[in-house]
Order: structure tokens, then C-alpha cells, then sequence
């Protein structure tokens, strides 16, 4: 069996290096196809009906009108006559037909008697509301410790209020799928982060055997955790081609629909009470949390908390789920873990401010409450060094007279990644062409870029002269790209496969370099003797050697026996610097600075692009995106574009990445990046707001309004 | 979608706030780029080059990257799905469809539009440029380059959109400060973020662009 281990780090020709990603001529110069794009012969264009209520009772459902519009090819009724909708945007019906516009006619002719029931929506900050509603579920205490006598020897005890709502998932690419019968086969072409699964689900929805669908996606455009499941729609989509013979049928969700029902993100709301001794060092903690994750309830894991500062010695936490008649949660990159970490960190912050002391000695003198102290104690001196903490720094609200005021704060975060399990088929054929594949997706993490580095370094074969297939369930079988488990998966399979099949090659030339297999090496496009380069043949004359039968091999990476190659568990801190206009109650970020803990970093440039864009998404969280929920209908009032806001180029100041990328961190192998540097930004940048106004904004997002509310109560508080 | 259903929804929401509406309110001028240019090619359009009315699909054609394409489509057609579903260039995205996101960035007599926000008839007798028309061949254009280079993309979905409106962007500034990229690719969104990745990659392409 060959040595899997990764190569020393400075023994490394391609993995370490800051690859340009190998798909991105592809999708800048727009010749990227994705499942919105495909356009098949003789495509009928699929649209759903949805609920405009979001509780109501079928009555009576009429499709003939629709059905009679020239053009249209079919409607299936979903939710027939008794059918109870729980959530506006709830599918109702769906059609097909020889153009879009006229789908849109066929949706807009079913009529539909509607009985509106008259629940009492609530709006999931509204505590006492939704209690006085019955709309709540407790999920009971849970108490480690002494709280009460902790809380009663405590020194200092602070309090506060803190809330974030609920999120969509708001993928630019909208869910759906484009997809056509053969028969008994289909081909099916969805937008999704589960390439080798997603055919199965949809088989188990249509009772086919799975077998028969045939799945394929070269790109897709942004899942972020809501695109695992084939979903109704593809159910839907299916029967309608089914029914007219065939046809190819493309739906995707409109935008509205996209935001209502295709995921979102529980909100979290909550008081946390804090004891302390007056040097900082936090005794017990007090977390009475509720959230909504839509009607089931739940989606939220408050025992995370108090979070990464998990080992406070005195806690009392409980926690309840609102029921709601909102579309259901889904998984939104690093579940739960932005929410815990910004009342965490909020509340840490709080009692920081009111001992006078600086917070950056309070998240470190805590810090043996966390379960790798070291690494967090040099991550917040590293990101405090980026901001130029020390001089930057002030006392809460200390900022000066003028209108804008600047304040700087700080988030933490964890998450544990490792891989998923994969299996990756390497070939080598007799004229010197490499082929991998495995049954993953590129979601625009990198993942073909880093397969393709991780085979070349293996092989020692340039990357342009290895193809790589992915994106098809025929394929051999790779995890759903979620939790950071993808890099770990793939690049392990892809490890052990390529030096598998490298292994027979040795076979096949140890003879004609007169040496053992055991005793080669391939490197720069050579296969020679270790250590002696004179004996040496090119990659391609060692390949003739292998006769007519190309040689194949496998390499699996087993979740359950990761062995050395992968790891799990970061941690990471970001600090967040703002000036905010206590005159329009504007938040401008003026930098964000991450520094962010890895194991190996497989294309650093990838890397950065990941702790980049998590950023920004903890920008866009923090200071602008926010489900909007009519309290008298139970609406989503912001269920578009213009309304349900994202950050643009110019909202997100600078951003720093630091990763560290040392032999010691390396030496544990290689680590997911897509959730850890998305969870502390939110916190760090409400701390960094709150230390520059002087006064707690309790709910997020930071926008305008409720930063003048927050500076207009402090004031009548004040007289 | 009955009209019940649209009346209900487009109520705009009582605590939100339009994000441009805002900036223009207090004077920021932020991502204000891409409406500002809609509103100025809705003025300044003129009148389609063939008379075209509905319902039904009516002959049009339009004038992309160079070639004329003559096909029926139904008046209410917009710009970018007549390019899309009619044409097959695909490269501009449907995403927001409501003029807000930028996917649909094409260049209309030299102007970035969204395509989302014009309708096919009255794109007739213009030029319409497309992402697929800023590479001759196989040879990526100059932003495309520049944007591969500091991985100005993750999933790419917003990426075809976002060359489009640098490409326009630096036709009328070709020497742009750091503070007129932030300001001019205002009316682009991307849910990945690779707006750090974009802001080098547009100041890059300037300098490649000149020469």
C-alpha cells in the first residue's frame, strides 16, 4: 500500500500554490452552463401556483381555463381541494407549456377558492406575543453547575437583549431543475450541492428505482446549505414531462417564490445574564433564547452556547422554538453557529463594558474556557494587531464629539468540518492521459481546482494534462458538498486513488529502470529512481509500458477513518473596525480583520476567496438582510430583491485575511474553509457599532432605523 | 399568481427602505450606477425600428454582438429572455429579475442596461452587446483575465453580469480610482462575495486595457 501522506510543505509542487481556479475563463467569459441554462430540444417552460396566504384551506381548485390556453401542455394540482397550506408561497399547482409567458397565463387562469384561516401570526421577536398566541414550545432546562449560587458570589452581573432574524438563503441562481424522460429514464440536470444524492431523492419522490435518473451539473449558482433535496418542484417538473410524452421541462422558482419556501435561517433572540469576578473572569451564565426555524419549529441549538467559551463552570440555558406559518429552515453555511456566536459574543462584550475593561483582555482572560485556548489567545492578539487595537481602542461611547463615531469589536467562532466520505476513480491510460473522477460538485469553493492539484502533485503531472470529471452520478459516489466536509472528502479519495493507480504503474516500468517499485518516484513529469534522476523514464514512455489496458484505481476517504490526511475543528477571530453617523445612523465598515485557523491549505488562493466572501455575507447579515414578516397576515413583505437587501461592492470596507499556514497547523492535514470564517463577523461587527455609539443596538441588522431608535432610547433612558 | 396574490405581496414593507432610495435620500450616491443608467435609457430610447404590437409573438430582430437575429416573440418579452430562451445566450442571468441585481448586465448603444429591464422590442434597431461578445474566440477579454487572475468569481452566477458592467464601466473611465470602482459597480450583487477579488481585478483590467 502506498504512503498517503501528504508531502512535506516544502517538499510541495502544486498543492500550496495560489492556483488560478481552472473553471473561472469558463464562467467569467459567461460560457459556464448551468441548470438555468440548459436549454434542451422541444422544452416546455414549467411555473408553480403558490399560496398568496400563508394559512388557508383549499376550498375548490379549478384548472380548465388554464388548461385551455393554447400552448399550455399540462397542470398537476398539488394541493387539492382540503389541502391546508402552511406557508405563503406553499405550492399549489404547477404547469407547463411551449413558452414561459404563456405558463404564466396558465398560472394566473387556475382559480382558486381560498377559506383564509384566522390564525394569530406572530412575528418570531415577539416573545410574549407568540406566547400569549400559544405559539411556543419549550425545550426544557438545562443546568450545569451552581448558577444561582454563582450568580449570588458574583462580583459584577450584566444583562442584555439580544436578537437576529431570520435570513433566506437567496442563492442568485434560483432552485429548480431542468429535466427530460427517455422512457423509463430521465435526465436530469438540477442546480444543486449533491450531484451523487440528489437522483436518488428525486427517485424516492417518483417510487422509479433511482437507477433510472441520470443527474448532471457542471456548475451551479449558490446552494449555501438549501440545495440538497431534489424538492417538490422536481417532482412536479417530472410528472408535467411525463405527461407530455417526454418533453424536456425547465422550472425554477420565480425570486419570490426562491426567497418564501426554498430555506431560510432560524432567527435567534434571547436575554443572557452574566456573573463575573471584577477582573473579568466569567463565573455563570443565565441564556433564556427563543427562535423560529418556520412552522416545525426548533432549528436552532442553543445548548452551543455559551459558545466556544463553552467551559464557563455555572450555566443555566433554556431555550424555546416559536411555531410559525413561514416556509421551513433549512441549512445556512455553518448552521446555528453565526446566531450563537453573535449572543455570545454580544453578551461577553456587554459585561466587559460595564467592568471598564477592555474586551480584548476579557475574550482573553476567559480564554481557558475554550477547548484550544492557545489558538484563540494568539488569533485575538493577531486580529487586535491588524486593526491596530491598541491605539484604535476606546471605551465604549468614548469617540469623540463629532457625528461620526468609530468603534471596533470582536467575534469568535468554531466549526469542525473533516470530510465527507468519497470515492474518487483514477485511470491511466497507455498514451500517458490521466482521468479522475468523482461524483462531487463545485459550488465555486475551488473543489475542481484543488482535485486537480491534489492528482498533479500525486502524479507528478502537470494539472493541464489531467482530466478531471465531475458533476455526473454516474461517477463514483461523493458526499453532499456541506459543512466543509467537501475539500477533505475529495482531496483523501483523490490522494489515495492517484497514488493507487501510481503504484501499478511503478509495476508496470520497475522492470525497465531496473529498481523495485518500491523504490520510484514520479516527479515533474518523470517516473525515476528515489534519488537518482538518471534513472528515469518520461511519463509517457512509462505509460506505453503498461500494454493496451489502461489501469484504474480507487481511493475512498471513509468519514468514520479519516486517518491522517484531513482534520476538523478551527477556530477563528475577526475584529471589525466602523464609523457610524449617529446623525443618519448610517454603519460604514471601514475594515474587517480575519484571522482565521487552518489545517493545510491546498490553493491559498482559493482559501482567501472563502474567508473573503464570508465576510461579506457576515456584512450583509450584520448590517442589512433580514426576513420581514407581516404580523396581521403573516406575509414576507421583503420577498424580492430591492427589499430583501444584500451588500454591494461599496458596503464592505476593507477586508483582511490571515491565515496560518505553518507547518505546525499543517502538519494536521487538510481542513475545510466554507463555514468557519463565516461565523464570527456578525458579532464583531455589532460589538464594533456598540463600542462606537456607546449604547447596545439589541437587534440586528444594524440598519439606519435601529440605530437612531437605540441612540433615541439611550437619551430618554439618560433624562 | 392571480392578481390577488400580486396585490398582497407588493405592498412594500413597512420597516424597510430601499437601499438606493436611501442612498439617494441622504446624498450617498452608492450603488446608484446601474438605475441611474436605466432611467437615462429610458429617456433617451428611440422608437423600435419596427412596429410591433400584441398580444401574440410578433417578428423583431435584434442586433447582437455583431449579427442580426430575427425572431417572434410576445411584446411583454424582455430583453434578457429573448437573448436567453430565444437566442441561447445565456451568459446574462435571470436572479432578481426586477431590475436590482446586475446579472442581466448587457451593453445597449454602448450603455450598460439591465436586460431584465428592457423589453426585446425596444431593443430592436440597437446595439446590443452581450458577455458572449467581449472574447474574440478562445482569447478572454482583457476584465475576463483580469477577473480569472484575482479570482474575482465563486459560483460565477453574478459573474458574467459584473464583467459586463466593468466593461462599460471603464469604456467611460478608463484611469479609475479605487473609490470610482466602489461607486460604479454599485448596481451588481453577488451572494459568494468576491467583491475584494473584483475591486483588484477592475483597477487591474484599467491598466491592461490602456495598454
Amino acid at each position: 500500500m502506498p504512503d498517503y501522506k501528504w508531502p512535506a510543505m516544502d517538499k510541495r509542487r502544486v498543492m500550496g500554490k495560489p492556483i488560478e481556479r481552472i473553471d473561472g475563463p469558463e464562467k467569467a467569459s459567461g460560457r459556464a452552463k448551468y441548470s438555468t441554462d440548459i436549454k434542451l430540444p422541444n422544452m416546455l417552460y414549467g411555473m408553480l401556483l403558490t399560496s398568496p396566504y400563508a394559512h388557508a384551506k383549499v376550498r375548490s381548485i379549478d384548472v380548465s381555463q388554464a388548461e385551455k390556453i393554447p400552448g399550455v401542455k399540462g397542470v398537476t394540482v398539488i394541493a387539492g381541494p382540503g389541502t391546508e397550506l402552511q406557508w405563503q408561497g406553499a405550492e399549489i399547482a404547477a404547469v407547463a407549456a411551449e413558452r414561459e409567458e404563456l405558463a404564466l397565463d396558465a398560472v394566473r387562469a387556475i382559480k382558486v377558492d381560498y377559506e383564509v384561516l384566522n390564525d394569530h401570526f406572530v412575528r418570531e421577536e415577539d416573545f410574549a406575543k407568540a406566547q400569549a398566541a400559544q405559539k411556543v414550545q419549550p425545550s426544557g432546562e438545562v443546568v450545569t453547575g451552581d448558577p444561582d449560587q454563582a450568580f449570588k458570589e458574583a462580583e459584577v452581573v450584566s444583562e442584555g437583549e439580544y436578537g437576529i432574524p431570520v435570513l433566506t438563503h437567496c442563492c442568485l441562481e434560483s432552485h429548480g431543475q431542468t429535466l427530460a424522460w427517455n422512457g423509463e429514464k430521465m435526465e436530469y440536470f438540477p442546480s444543486t450541492q449533491n450531484v451523487s444524492g440528489i437522483a436518488g431523492d428525486l427517485a424516492k419522490q417518483l417510487e422509479i428505482p433511482a437507477e433510472q435518473i441520470h443527474a448532471h451539473q457542471d456548475h451551479m449558482g449558490g446552494g449555501f446549505g438549501s440545495k440538497f433535496q431534489s424538492d417538490r418542484w422536481a417532482a412536479e417538473a417530472a410528472k408535467l414531462s411525463k405527461g407530455a410524452g417526454g418533453r424536456p421541462v425547465r422550472l425554477h422558482l420565480d425570486r419570490r417564490t426562491e426567497l418564501q419556501i426554498a430555506g431560510c435561517r432560524p432567527s435567534f433572540f434571547g436575554k443572557i445574564k452574566l456573573g463575573a469576578k471584577k477582573d473579568g473572569t466569567i463565573t455563570a451564565w443565565d441564556s433564556t433564547t427563543w427562535s423560529t426555524g418556520g412552522l416545525g419549529g426548533g432549528g436552532l441549538n442553543a445548548q452551543l452556547m455559551p459558545y466556544v467559551y463553552r467551559e464557563v463552570p455555572n450555566r443555566r440555558i433554556n431555550h424555546s422554538s416559536i411555531v410559525t406559518h413561514t416556509g421551513g429552515a433549512r441549512a445556512w453555511r455553518a448552521p446555528n453557529h453565526p446566531q450563537v456566536s453573535f449572543l455570545t459574543c454580544s453578551a461577553m462584550d456587554d459585561l466587559a463594558a460595564k467592568l471598564r475593561l477592555d474586551p480584548l483582555e476579557l475574550f482573553i482572560k476567559n480564554a481557558n474556557y475554550t477547548a484550544r485556548a492557545n489558538v484563540y489567545v494568539s488569533q485575538l492578539k493577531k486580529a487586535a494587531e491588524m486593526v491596530n487595537w491598541k491605539s484604535n481602542w476606546h471605551q465604549r461611547g468614548d469617540s469623540g464629539t463629532g457625528p461620526i463615531k468609530r468603534g471596533l469589536g470582536i467575534g469568535v467562532g468554531t466549526w469542525q468540518g473533516l470530510g465527507h466520505n468519497a470515492t474518487c476513480k483514477a485511470t491511466i491510460h497507455p498514451d500517458g492521459g490521466v482521468e479522475v473522477e468523482l461524483g462531487s460538485q463545485d459550488l465555486g469553493t475551488g473543489t475542481r481546482t484543488i482535485i486537480k492539484q491534489v492528482a498533479s502533485e500525486s502524479l507528478g503531472v502537470p494539472m493541464k494534462d489531467i482530466k478531471l470529471n465531475i458533476g455526473d452520478n454516474r461517477y463514483p459516489v461523493a458526499g453532499a458538498s456541506g459543512g466543509s466536509t467537501t475539500v477533505g472528502g475529495v482531496s483523501a479519495a483523490t490522494r489515495k486513488a492517484t497514488l493507487n493507480a501510481l503504484e501499478k504503474l511503478f509495476e508496470a516500468v520497475a522492470g525497465g529502470l531496473g529498481a523495485p517499485a518500491a523504490e520510484l518516484e514520479a516527479v515533474d513529469g518523470k517516473i525515476q529512481v528515489k534519488g537518482n534522476p538518471s534513472k528515469s523514464m518520461t511519463w509517457k514512455e512509462a505509460c506505453r509500458k503498461i500494454g493496451v489496458t489502461p489501469i484504474t484505481a480507487t481511493g475512498e476517504n471513509n468519514n468514520r477513518f479519516p486517518g491522517g490526511l484531513i482534520d476538523g475543528g478551527v477556530g477563528g477571530v475577526q475584529i471589525a473596525d466602523v464609523n457610524v453617523d449617529v446623525e443618519t445612523g448610517v454603519v460604514k465598515i471601514n475594515k474587517i480583520a480575519v484571522a482565521q485557523d487552518c489545517g493545510l491549505i491546498i490553493n491559498p488562493k482559493t482559501a482567501a476567496s472563502q474567508c473573503y466572501g464570508a465576510v461579506i455575507m457576515s456584512v450583509c447579515g450584520a448590517l442589512m438582510e433580514e426576513r420581514v414578516m407581516d404580523a396581521q397576515t403573516g406575509v414576507f413583505l421583503n420577498a424580492e430583491m430591492e427589499f430583501y437587501k444584500l451588500a454591494g461592492i461599496k458596503d464592505i470596507g476593507d477586508i483582511e485575511v490571515h491565515l496560518d499556514i505553518v507547518p505546525e497547523y499543517d502538519a494536521r492535514g487538510v481542513i475545510g474553509l466554507g463555514e468557519p470564517p463565516v461565523v464570527p463577523g456578525i458579532a464583531a461587527i455589532a460589538n464594533a457599532v456598540t463600542n462606537a455609539i456607546g449604547v447596545r443596538v439589541p437587534t440586528i441588522p444594524l440598519t439606519p432605523r435601529r440605530v437612531l431608535d437605540a441612540l433615541a432610547a439611550n437619551e430618554r433612558r439618560r433624562s | 399568481m392571480g392578481s390577488k396574490r400580486d396585490s398582497d405581496i407588493q405592498k412594500k414593507p413597512k420597516t424597510g427602505f430601499s437601499r438606493r432610495g436611501f442612498m439617494r435620500g441622504v446624498g450617498l450616491g452608492g450603488g446608484a450606477i446601474g438605475t441611474a443608467l436605466l432611467e437615462k435609457e429610458a429617456v433617451a430610447a428611440p422608437p423600435p425600428a419596427a412596429a410591433a404590437s400584441g398580444p401574440g409573438e410578433v417578428p423583431i430582430s435584434l442586433w447582437v454582438n455583431g449579427k442580426e437575429h430575427k425572431l417572434n416573440v410576445e411584446p411583454r418579452v424582455t430583453l434578457l429572455d429573448a437573448l436567453r430562451d430565444h437566442l441561447s445566450y445565456t451568459g446574462a442571468k435571470r436572479v432578481c429579475d426586477r431590475g436590482t441585481c446586475g446579472a442581466c448586465t448587457v451593453i445597449l448603444d454602448g450603455k450598460a442596461v439591465y436586460a431584465c429591464s428592457v423589453l426585446a422590442i425596444d431593443a430592436q434597431g440597437r446595439k446590443i452587446q452581450t458577455v458572449e461578445g467581449l472574447s474574440q474566440g478562445s482569447e478572454l477579454h482583457p476584465v475576463m483575465k483580469a477577473f480569472v487572475h484575482h479570482d474575482a468569481q465563486q459560483c460565477g452566477f453574478c459573474t458574467p453580469g459584473f464583467v459586463v458592467a466593468a466593461k462599460a464601466f471603464l469604456d467611460e473611465h478608463p484611469n479609475p480610482s479605487d473609490d470610482q470602482v466602489r461607486d460604479g459597480l454599485g448596481g451588481n450583487l453577488c451572494r459568494c462575495g468576491t467583491y475584494v477579488g473584483i475591486r483588484q481585478a477592475v483597477l487591474e483590467a484599467a491598466k491592461g486595457m490602456r495598454g
